[in-house]
């Protein structure tokens, strides 16, 4: 048993607790939990504990359906908001094969073998989130549309305090939990809320991302209210994305950063960037997997549907930060398709293969774009060699399909099962009547 | 405090590793004088002596403490497997051996086992600076006696610091003490786990760890000064 089993066994069993949780997640990026007892979690460490796979989706296959959730002690946490008198504790699970082997469906395991590969080319992976979100009265769709907090009619001051007042819990709670919070603001739109986390390595973020969905909706229950990652939940305004910055470290050095250069870019920083503009429209499926994701990524502002990069445009994919005179450490790209709804470890995953098939195929950065490129028409974007995001999930699994990028980062099992699973998501939405369509068409014809 | 001697210095590097992890206060020493020299007006509570390729020096220098020339309760020496035969009729030499190199857990248990033994109190079992309480017999710490929830290397990390207030040490340094010498990921690792342990500390008590610009951190400020 490793120095980090003992530790967490001589915890639960200092601080009386009742409860563990394994947690882990799914294809299509939902938190998913089983509940052990303390006396079953030296097994669980020794053996793993098993389960049936078949359950949950994306983790099920003809044969062989168990599969072993496998405690990862290091992530071990208390979970601040057990009783006081029963206390419970977390721990994040790779899922194993029962023979051992990683499974194959499992996206922590994908994102441990993708950030083992950039180990071996010496390069470990960070990553940052600005996550968005939408606090609402109910979350309940037969209600109608959402109603946001502080839009409500009366008692404006006092309800808007209550949003403010959960995101301030929630940042506590985060930070409790050993998530250090960089920023949080009130966003552009009615009762949107942004929670930026400090960068760390990439699987311990794709973890906290996990833990900071959960939060938020949990502190937002509390309080009889509900708060939502849908990316376009409100028609007419902003939606909510995650905006993720990204940073590639060698030992001690960021390798994105070259004071000589005239953008503060490496040639790294350079391939790597073109790797992600070259590759963006095969991962965007997965970075944006809703058929919701595709009407924030229509509107005009902070989402940027076009591929290219500059350090202001706020109409380009990637933003290059402008840093501070020797803020080398600081040296990162922000990639701002992505949306809240996504699995972070599936979108890592791919927004690393992405970049670092950049740096290994030695791809050329084109020129940085400085033209709001929301003004110019399809035409003129094409002449400037700017192409779109694909506009549909429809489209962008058709981009996925014929990858092979992500094929190869994802593995066939995940790949070929997300295309599947999505394109029933689709087929279902093309045959639903929107309310669009009642409105637009139901008093003319 | 109690202190042990190491015999010789520079220390081995996993042998200051695993003296580190285990909160023991020691100080290595090049040779015989040196250790007289530098030591508690109470005595040497041990002596970790490592016999390297040529273990004479080590036993002279376990000659010099069964003759009373510095001043030592108890002698754990560390010795390679294939010198073992150089043990017979030296066995008045030491109070216990344990391999080189050696498991860290056992290395950890013949330590407290042999102190123990000698009847001493083999180590500072709390460690409390301030607000901060430390029980290293259970692992838990506590803040303003309300119990700090920490992951094993946030806790490993804590107590190194905690352990020794007022000293600055690199990144460098804090992550093959605390987290071994073999450690991917960089001395950024350290910033991600410095932020995490401030975080937990609360607003209020996060600047226990300082950042020393341009060097590294260090806890609270020293008891001698």
């Amino acid at each position: 048993m490793s120095r980090e089993q003992e530790y967490v066994l001589r915890t639960v069993e200092e601080r009386g607790v009742r409860l563990v949780r394994l947690w882990f997640t799914d294809v299509l990026g939902r938190l998913k939990s089983v509940a052990i007892s303390p006396a079953e979690l030296e097994s669980a460490f020794a053996e793993g504990v098993q389960f049936d796979g078949t359950a949950i989706d994306g983790f099920s296959r003809v044969h062989e359906s168990d599969v072993l959730a496998r405690p990862d002690a290091t992530t071990f946490e208390l979970l601040p908001w057990a009783q006081e008198d029963e206390p419970s504790g977390r721990m994040f699970c790779d899922i194993d094969n029962l023979d051992g082997t990683p499974f194959e469906g499992d996206p922590r395991q994908i994102l441990r073998r993708n950030l083992q590969s950039a180990r071996e080319q010496g390069y470990s992976f960070f990553a940052a989130p600005e996550a968005e979100f939408f606090y609402f009265a109910s979350g309940d769709p037969s209600l109608g549309k959402p109603q946001p907090l502080d839009s409500a009619s009366y008692f404006d001051l006092t309800t808007s305090d209550v949003s403010s007042d959960l995101r301030k819990r929630t940042i506590h709670m985060l930070e409790a939990m050993g998530i250090p919070v960089e920023y949080s603001f009130h966003e552009d739109s009615p009762s949107q809320h942004e929670i930026d986390l400090r960068y760390t390595e990439a699987l311990d973020m794709a973890d906290n991302v996990m833990t900071l969905r959960l939060v938020v909706k949990k502190i937002a229950m509390e309080r009889d209210t509900y708060a939502t990652f849908m990316p376009k939940p409100l028609n007419g305004v902003q939606g909510s994305g995650m905006h993720t910055h990204l940073s590639l470290f060698e030992g001690e050095t960021n390798t994105f950063h070259d004071a000589s250069d005239e953008y503060g870019m490496s040639q790294t920083a350079r391939q790597f960037t073109a790797g992600i503009l070259r590759h963006a429209r095969e991962i965007t499926a997965v970075t944006n997997q809703l058929v919701n994701s595709y009407k924030r990524l229509a509107e005009t502002s902070e989402a940027p549907p076009f591929v290219a990069w500059a350090r202001n445009n706020r109409s380009a994919l990637v933003r290059v930060p402008v840093r501070r005179q020797g803020k080398s450490e600081s040296a990162r790209i922000e990639y701002r398709a992505i949306d809240g709804a996504n699995n972070p470890y599936l979108a890592y995953s791919l927004l690393l293969a992405a970049g670092l098939k950049g740096i290994s195929e030695g791809y050329e950065l084109p020129a940085e774009t400085n033209v709001n490129l929301f003004e110019l028409t399809d035409l003129e974007r094409r002449e400037i060699g700017v192409e779109p995001l694909p506009r549909s999930l429809d489209e962008a699994l058709d981009v996925m399909e014929e990858s092979k990028l992500a094929r190869e980062t994802l593995g066939d099992h995940v790949f070929e099962w997300f295309l599947r699973n999505k394109r029933a998501e689709w087929a279902d939405f093309c045959a639903h009547v929107t309310p669009f369509e009642l409105e637009r068409y139901l008093p003319t014809w | 405090m109690d202190a042990l001697i190491v015999f010789p210095e520079p220390a081995p590097p996993e042998l200051a590793q695993a003296l580190d992890m285990g909160g023991w206060v020691w100080k290595s020493a090049v040779d015989i004088d040196s250790a007289r020299r530098e030591e508690p007006a109470e005595g040497w509570m041990g002596a970790v002596i490592v016999a390297g390729d040529d273990p004479d020096d080590a036993f002279r220098f376990c000659r010099a403490i069964r003759s009373g020339d510095i001043n030592v309760e108890s002698v754990l020496l560390l010795i390679n497997g294939g010198h073992l035969a150089s043990l017979d009729f030296r066995e008045n030499l030491f109070d216990d051996f344990c391999l080189h190199p050696f498991h860290p857990v056992e290395f950890e248990a013949r330590l407290k086992h042999l102190f123990r033994r000698a009847g001493r109190a083999a180590r500072a079992e709390v460690i409390e600076y301030g607000p901060l309480a430390m029980n290293l017999e259970t692992y838990q710490a506590v803040i303003e006696a309300k119990p700090l929830d920490l992951t094993y290397m946030e806790y490993e990390l804590l107590k190194f610091l905690a352990s020794h207030p007022g000293r600055v040490f690199t990144r460098e340094t804090l992550l093959s003490r605390v987290w071994g010498y073999d450690y991917y990921g960089g001395a950024r690792t350290v910033d991600v786990h410095v932020r995490r342990l401030r975080a937990k500390l609360g607003e209020e008590h996060a600047n226990l760890i300082q950042t020393v610009r341009s060097v590294g951190y260090s806890f609270g400020t020293s008891r001698w000064v």
